[in-house]
């Protein structure tokens, strides 16, 4: 099957937010059922992580008995390449608090939290404004919903939902076991619904125009529109938005620069692609050409023939090697085995074949490291190494 | 009734309790998985990833100390996917490990190498991590010796301090390659809060974590002509020595241990069992005058409740963390110290030695016991009360070292003068010990009668709850003892420092109103101390506290007072309870630490 | 609540006065062992840096154990245990920037300077670090100087934007 889907511009997150208070009040009136209905016919799936349905997790929240739930919105953007959700909470902030709120409505929670991210410390005047106002209308609709913000401390890992709980009740960001998950123990033990920024504004789009107008986006499995943070060498970086399903052929013309050699998709837990399969790499949450998955924040990194791919992959693993918290033996001791490995290699003291030692090394990372960041290592390293080997060794 | 459910593990269905996770449900159909960070004392960390296993249908392994099981899991734990996963994980765990086992302490008991060797890891092709970084060995405490490169940050003394213990003294700090654990600021774990109680030596599965050993020293002792080696072996040393030397938990060996130690050379072989006996004596009698300065006497500065002394690690506590609390506690010294003291003053004398010329040896369960006697305030003889202590495993290294076949030794009775005990005396090794030991005599003290429990046994007291309660109500006294009449005598035990803590925050606040209270540092008492034989866990403990409870029973004597041996030293010595020379050898006086 | 305001005279205060602001700031958060990470934030603004004393002070204040309170701060980026500089100089690596020279202005940087990166020049105005992405990967290599972001920087551009700023 190759079929080409032509590169589409969409034009919702960003679209006017002067609405809200039409929608949050029609929404909260509506019973928690049909809302979850609603998202789970629109097949939305999150937008920061692991693209897991969004309706369904707020139906397991709902469905959790406690008389305390929360629900948190992950604004921790720290894959490097995507800066997407600080773009969100600047322009669009109000679709963000609604979405939150009416997910306080379905789930049957009265309090919300925004992680922000450390670096991002100057959205904070702006948005602590926007709350303001926000909870006044709350009030006035007699309806009880309140959200504080939470700042980042300087800590990637803080991104994954658990050490994000860990990091809001004072301790060290070390993910947790799961299971338990977030619907039903989430932070301080409650259930939590836990989102990233851009699929509460997704929601938005959803509540206000129904579910079909963004089923009718995309391709199956990968419905809707979603933003990219484009970067790299490319003569228009930023942010846009666009409908999933797109082929990386198609994207590269738009965006690339004519000497485009591989783009990495997904920040430096994605894939690397290089030029020989942008035709049959479809960009989606199941890419169905290829298998390749889009799964983190949407970070587009085009790399053009002057660059190399060890300085990448090195870069790379330094972050994890850094960013890792190091609890677990596979991403602490695995990182560094990485990075100490195909400098070796690159110096000659190991040779190649210590390159698939550290592919298998990967596979063991990805099968037994306890959270998504030692997960997701093998994910650059094996598509950067395998596709450019000859630049690791040489 | 736990609800049931279906799995299967290695292709055998198996029914098992709900919430059971996947590592318990394979042990109890006699699957081992093995473990590195998992620990039945502490909660789960799920961070080594050596029990990995692998669930049918499900990309992903998953860590089985970790997981819960759930209906129809098809489990796995020997595929070939886990075994090559879990050989990595071991090969990295050891690439950043200074393994150099011929050269360890631990070279034989140790987690790590158990599961290298299992698992074959004959090559290292990974990088070694070890010289990139900088480690320095902490060997500044009396009590421990920290050595980070042999550290695999399984976080099992971490969880041990914080949960057993509450005292925080190792934790985690940086992050990602940086990570590791330390104390504050990187201290010497010799100036920070740490109780010196071992349990995170008990809790390392690796040599990161051991004892500072005087096996050396001890040896050139008994080697030196010139000197009279005595030592002293604790109560609970009797109940665990055997574990590590070919026996199971809970079997009692003290006729072994006694023939071992003379075999070993030591001049004279005693027992801290009869300065347990003597402590209670003291402390019995301490505690009465208490309650008579304050409802005869009615004096405002003699304090209730008053704690018990006995454990150097709770000492240090309460130095740290209640100074404002020292004066509760009972002036005596621990039996270590006053056998210690009377070692070279009473025996010296009764045996006609220079008491320059005796080395005093003590075989404890415990690390803290080595802080305890370097401290400054035990030299009340004239000398360093004790010399050396050694733990358990110390004493169990030093019998294997001298080719003892410790099973085939005949029983050999303690030798004289303070070799002498009783079930009293015995029972200090488990938690709640003291207390019904002193409670025994007390009661007997004040109204001549037993004390009102079936057959002496103050069940109360006994058993691994962390704080356990007993009311012994006093009913006519002796006249001389009268105003206690109708006298609810309150008392309380806590074991571990966590149940320490609670106990401490429930005076503080004034919610509780104990007479009298049992701290000891360990869980389980001292049969769970810090210098025990490791592996201790919650199963293990409950072993040594049966063998205790059974030497208890079958003493023929079971209340210190009794001890023929106390008699005397009373008689020829020290004239009676709190006498003046009682109080200058055998009681002391701590003082405030810092609280970092 | 002790508002961001109030935080930014403290240049003006003695180490008294700071203490009772962060004795306050503390009791704002209900000295919850919770709030441990805003309580932070609040004394790193107030001191400029976690010294070991301040770590004292907070753990005593909270009841929490000293090594607690540090092993949470070496966790997080942002605490910092060595006072900094008026200006803090930071040079962004994440990929899009190291890619596009990143490196190379680090070099520069420390060139200029005179200091390694997590140092503070002896006269107490600069100190240099290395930052991960902070989304200005459009307009790579990024730097920024206490939070002023600079885009598209080179080492050319290096000596004229501190040369601004002393
Ligand atoms: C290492 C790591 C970092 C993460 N960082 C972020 C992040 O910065 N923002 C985010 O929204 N999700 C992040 N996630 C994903 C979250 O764990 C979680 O899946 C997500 O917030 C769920 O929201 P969604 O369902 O709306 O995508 C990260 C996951 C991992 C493993
Ligand atoms: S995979 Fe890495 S980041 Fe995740 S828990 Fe393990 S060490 Fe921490
Ligand atoms: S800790 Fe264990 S594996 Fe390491 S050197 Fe010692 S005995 Fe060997
Ligand atoms: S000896 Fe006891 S107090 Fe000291 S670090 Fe170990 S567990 Fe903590
Ligand atoms: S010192 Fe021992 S118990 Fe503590 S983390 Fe290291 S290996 Fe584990
Ligand atoms: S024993 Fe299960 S992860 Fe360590
Ligand atoms: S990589 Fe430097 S700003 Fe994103």
């Amino acid at each position: 099957m190759t079929t080409n889907y032509l590169l589409k511009r969409v034009d919702f997150i960003f679209k006017n937010e002067n609405d809200w208070e039409v929608i949050l009040s029609k929404s909260i009136n509506r019973a928690p059922q049909e809302l979850i209905n609603e998202l789970i016919s629109s097949e939305l799936k999150g937008r920061g992580g692991a693209g897991f349905p969004t309706g369904l997790k707020w139906k397991l929240s709902a469905e959790a008995v406690n008389a305390i739930k929360y629900v948190i919105c992950n604004a921790d953007e720290g894959e490097p390449g995507t800066f997407k959700d600080r773009e969100i909470l600047s322009r669009v902030p109000f679709k963000v608090l609604t979405a939150m709120a009416v997910c306080g409505h379905v789930i049957g929670a009265k309090e919300g939290y925004i992680y922000l991210r450390g670096e991002y410390h100057f959205l904070r005047p702006e948005l602590n404004k926007a709350i303001v106002e926000f909870e006044y209308y709350c009030k006035e609709i007699k309806f009880d919903f309140s959200i504080k913000i939470f700042m980042g401390s300087g800590a990637y890992i803080c991104g994954e939902e658990t050490a994000l709980f860990e990091s809001m009740e004072g301790k060290r960001g070390e993910p947790r076991n799961k299971p338990p998950f977030p619907s039903t123990s989430g932070y301080m033990g409650k259930p939590t619904v836990i989102n990233n920024v851009e699929t509460l504004a997704h929601t938005f789009t959803i509540f206000k125009y129904g579910a079909k107008r963004f089923y009718d986006l995309g391709v199956q499995y990968s419905r809707g529109s979603k933003l990219f943070s484009v970067s790299g060498d490319t003569p228009k970086p930023g942010i846009y938005e666009l409908e999933l399903g797109m082929s990386l052929e198609d994207f590269v013309e738009e965006f690339g620069d004519g000497d485009t050699k591989a783009v990495q998709v997904g920040g430096a837990s994605g894939f690397l692609v290089p030029r020989k399969r942008f035709h049959e790499t479809a960009i989606g949450f199941q890419g169905k050409l290829t298998g390749i998955s889009l799964p983190t924040g949407g970070s587009m990194m085009l790399f053009n023939s002057s660059r190399s791919m060890f300085n990448v992959l090195d870069n790379y693993l330094e972050f994890f090697r850094e960013e890792s918290c190091g609890q677990c033996t596979p991403c602490r001791v695995g990182c560094q085995q990485l990075l100490k490995g195909i400098k070796a290699v690159k110096r000659g003291e190991k040779n190649a074949q210590y390159l698939d030692k550290l592919l298998r090394l990967t596979e063991t990372m990805q099968y037994t490291a306890k959270c998504g960041l030692g997960q997701s290592v093998a994910n650059s390293f094996s598509s950067i190494v395998e596709n450019f080997r000859e630049e690791m060794i040489y | 009734m736990a609800k049931k459910i279906k799995i299967s593990i290695n292709g055998v269905s198996v029914e098992i309790d709900q919430d059971t996770t996947i590592l318990d449900a394979a042990r109890q159909t006699g699957v081992i998985i093995p473990t590195l960070c998992y620990h039945k004392d502490l909660c789960v960390a799920g961070n080594c990833r050596v029990c990995i296993v692998e669930i049918m249908g499900q990309k992903r392994l998953t860590a089985a100390c970790a997981t819960p099981c759930e209906e129809g899991m098809d489990i796995l734990t020997n595929s070939l996917k886990v075994r090559n996963s879990r050989k990595h994980i071991i090969e990295l765990l050891l690439s950043e490990h200074n393994a150099d086992c011929t050269r360890c302490y631990k070279n034989g008991n140790c987690e790590l190498q158990k599961l290298a060797s299992e698992y074959k890891i004959m090559t290292q092709d990974f990088i070694r991590l070890v010289p990139f970084k900088n480690y320095t060995i902490d060997q500044f405490s009396p009590s421990i010796i920290k050595d980070d490169s042999k550290c695999i940050r399984c976080q099992r003394c971490v969880r041990t301090c914080a949960e057993l213990q509450g005292v925080n003294a190792l934790t985690v700090a940086h992050k990602g390659d940086q990570m590791k654990i330390t104390t504050f600021f990187e201290k010497a774990m010799n100036d920070v809060v740490c109780t010196n109680c071992g349990q995170c030596i008990n809790h390392c599965p690796t040599g990161a974590l051991v004892e500072k050993n005087y096996i050396e020293e001890v040896w050139d002792a008994i080697a030196d002509k010139t000197k009279h080696v005595i030592v002293q072996t604790a109560p609970a040393v009797r109940v665990g020595l055997g574990e590590e030397l070919g026996f199971g938990p809970g079997v009692r060996v003290t006729g072994k241990m006694v023939a071992a130690l003379k075999r070993l050379g030591f001049d004279a072989v005693m027992d801290t069992d009869f300065t347990a006996d003597l402590t209670i004596m003291e402390e019995g009698t301490e505690l009465l005058t208490r309650l008579k300065r304050k409802m005869v006497d009615h004096d405002p500065d003699v304090k209730f409740p008053m704690a018990t002394s006995c454990s150097p690690g709770w000492i240090k506590y309460i130095e740290h963390m209640y100074p404002d609390y020292l004066d509760h506690l009972s002036t005596c010294k621990s039996p270590q110290q006053m056998f210690g003291a009377l070692a070279k003053t009473y025996y010296a004398k009764a045996r006609n030695l220079d008491p320059e010329t005796i080395v005093s040896v003590s075989i404890m369960p415990c690390t803290a016991k080595k802080f305890e006697a370097n401290r400054p305030e035990m030299h009340d003889s004239g000398y360093r009360d004790v010399d050396y202590v050694l733990t358990t495993r110390e004493l169990a290294i030093m019998i294997k070292q001298a080719g003892i076949d410790f099973m085939r030794l005949d029983d050999v009775h303690y030798d004289r003068l303070m070799g002498e005990s009783t079930g009293a005396g015995v029972i200090f090794g488990a938690t709640g010990g003291v207390m019904e030991a002193a409670l025994r005599t007390a009661y007997e003290l004040v109204t001549g009668r037993d004390v009102p429990f079936d057959n002496l046994n103050i069940t109360p007291v006994r058993g691994m709850e962390g704080v356990k309660e007993a009311t012994v109500k006093i009913e006519n006294p002796l006249k001389e003892w009268a105003f206690l009449e109708g006298v609810e005598l309150k008392c309380a035990v806590a074991h571990g420092l966590v149940n320490a803590h609670k106990v401490m925050e429930s005076i503080r606040s004034g919610e509780s109103n104990y007479q009298f209270i049992e701290f000891m540092a360990c869980p389980g008492g001292c049969l769970g101390g810090g210098g025990q034989p490791i592996p201790t866990n919650p199963e293990i403990r409950r072993k040594r506290a049966e063998a205790i409870y059974a030497e208890d029973e079958g003493m023929p004597l079971r209340k210190s007072h009794q001890n023929p041996e106390i008699i005397k030293i009373y008689k020829d010595f020290l004239d009676h309870p709190l006498s003046e020379k009682s109080h200058h050898l055998l009681h002391t006086h701590y003082s405030p630490r810092d609280r970092f | 609540m002790i508002t961001k305001d109030e935080v930014c005279k403290v240049h003006a205060m003695t180490e008294e006065e700071k203490y009772a602001l962060l004795k306050n700031v503390i009791n704002d958060y209900d000295r919850k062992e919770s709030n441990l990470i805003q309580i932070l934030h609040m004394a790193q603004a107030i001191f400029g840096y976690l010294p070991v004393e301040v770590q004292h002070y907070i753990a005593d204040q909270m009841e929490l154990s000293v090594s607690k309170v540090n092993s949470v701060l070496t966790f997080y980026s942002f605490f910092s245990t060595q006072p900094k500089g008026k200006y803090t100089v930071s040079i962004c690596l994440g990929t899009a920037c190291y890619v596009r020279g990143g490196r190379e202005v680090l070099n520069k940087l420390k060139d200029v300077l005179g200091i390694d990166v997590g140092v503070t020049t002896d006269d107490k105005m600069f100190s240099l670090s290395v930052m991960r992405c902070i989304g200005a990967c459009g307009l790579a290599p990024a730097m920024t100087v206490n939070s002023k972001v600079y885009k598209q920087v080179n080492p050319n551009k290096i000596h004229r934007i501190l040369g601004m700023l002393k």
